[in-house]
């Protein structure tokens, strides 16, 4: 089977923590994936206006390159990407009259009907590695870290692209089981960080990411596990400006799933880049113990 | 505030409008406050999602003209996987978005953003945010 990774805009640039740490946990695990050569931006967001067709081109030229490829599935890290694909996949799959109007418009692309299958980084780890490979090949275990997985929207909702049904978090809690961290149960899990609201308020004012922190810190979590640089964002790197308006009264530092990965399985911690995370992230890992400097 | 539904102000023009544009049928809803009880951003919106919703199934898009409901939305659709109606609010509100921004009206200003937060924030965000509140 082949497998195209497409990483996505953020990934490149502000969110290489996300994506280097889950690279070199996939070599570590022996799976082999093959970024596209040549990709663009999904788009961020679905289009939601039915008669708007011009901006799922992105998109779905993303997933024309898969196929051109050979690729069978297309593997994102990033949650906003991840939606966005699967949804234009969706539609190229299911709604037969606008398949043939984007197709005709990129009349210099191959037609696309939505043969090949988008999945996210934690199904991959499910389907092709399992959980109890993960465990064994653990080197170093995140024990005594109390963490909780983190969904936000974009990886279950709408229910027809989730990543598992509502409500449910198991991909990630079974994984973060795997390499040995203590996972706590969060009601808040898939409620919103305010998403791109960020660029609407002042900063410190994005009253539904204090929400997360907040519920979060009552529910006895430390650190919050994460596949979104904007959920990263919105949680970890203002906590400064909550904790400076009132809005919050403790930290809860956030980490990609894939950093905390990486470190149980004995990356080197230089490769996770924990320095792009918000300062209270390194400290909470350093008295937990867990290395964080090669 | 009590806002007058009558002959004068109702449209059906601007209900299919809504319904075309989103690709939903508004006169689905049944009034039942879910979608306001599901929407993280309802404490900061001047209308609940639900009187958003109202509103839109008689057409009164000028009751709507100057609300934030809309643009304070951040498309979480937990609105829409509990409408026990199956309606997809989120697409609701992109339509009223829409019914603005092809006006060529801006939300917000990219010109205006401090360059502390375009160096700090994330790429998706700014993709995200220009397509929802730019046009
Ligand atoms: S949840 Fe659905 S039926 Fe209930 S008020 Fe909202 S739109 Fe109407
Ligand atoms: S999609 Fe918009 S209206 Fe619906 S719950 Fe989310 S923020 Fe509220």
């Amino acid at each position: 089977m082949k497998i195209s990774y497409y990483p996505g805009c953020t990934l490149k640039l502000k969110a290489k923590n996300l994506e280097l740490a889950a690279l070199a946990s996939l070599q570590a695990l022996g799976i082999d994936v093959e970024e596209m050569d040549r990709w663009n931006c999904c788009g961020a967001v679905y289009s939601l206006t039915d008669d708007d067709l011009i901006h799922h081109i992105g998109p779905v030229r993303n997933l024309v390159r898969a196929k051109e490829r050979g690729a069978d599935k297309l593997v994102t890290l990033c949650s906003m990407c991840y939606n966005t694909l699967a949804r234009a996949n969706q539609l190229m799959r299911k709604d037969q009259v606008k398949r043939d109007t984007i197709n005709r418009f990129m009349d210099d692309e191959i037609d696309y009907a939505g043969e090949v299958e988008v999945v996210h980084f934690l199904t991959l780890l499910e389907e092709q590695v399992g959980w109890d490979t993960i465990k064994k090949k653990v080197k170093k275990p995140l024990t005594g870290l109390k963490v909780a997985p983190y969904y936000g929207c974009t990886l279950q909702r709408p229910q027809a692209v989730g990543i598992e049904p509502m409500g449910s978090f198991s991909l990630m809690t079974r994984l973060l089981e795997a390499i040995g961290a203590t996972v706590v149960p969060f009601y808040s899990a898939d409620k919103c960080c305010g998403s791109y609201q960020v660029l609407n308020v002042e900063a410190g004012d994005n009253d539904a990411a204090a929400n997360v922190i907040n519920a979060a810190a009552s529910a006895g979590i430390e650190a919050l596990a994460t596949s979104c640089p904007l959920c990263e964002y919105n949680l970890g790197k203002q906590q400064d400006q909550f904790m400076a308006k009132g809005k919050i009264t403790a930290n809860v530092p956030t980490f990609y799933f894939t950093q905390l990965l990486g470190m149980a399985l004995g990356v080197d911690p230089e490769v996770c880049h924990f320095e792009l995370n918000d300062s209270k992230a390194v400290l909470l890992l350093e008295a937990k113990q867990i290395q964080v400097a090669a | 505030m009590t806002l007058p539904i009558n002959a004068q102000n109702v449209s059906i023009v601007s209900v299919e409008k809504i319904n075309k544009l989103s690709g939903e049928n508004v006169k689905l809803c049944m009034q039942c406050g879910t979608c306001t009880a599901s929407c993280p951003m309802a404490e900061e919106m001047e209308f609940y999602p639900r009187k958003v919703m109202h509103l839109s199934q008689f057409g009164l898009l000028s009751e709507m003209e100057d609300i934030n409901t809309y643009w304070k939305c951040a498309s979480c659709h937990s609105c829409s996987v509990r409408c026990p109606r199956g309606i997809d609010i989120a697409k609701v509100m992109e339509a009223l978005r829409q019914l603005v921004l092809r006006t060529s009206k801006n939300y917000i200003e990219p010109s205006e953003m401090p360059a502390e937060q375009i160096k700090e924030l994330p790429q998706i965000a700014m993709v995200a945010g220009f397509r929802k509140l730019t046009s």
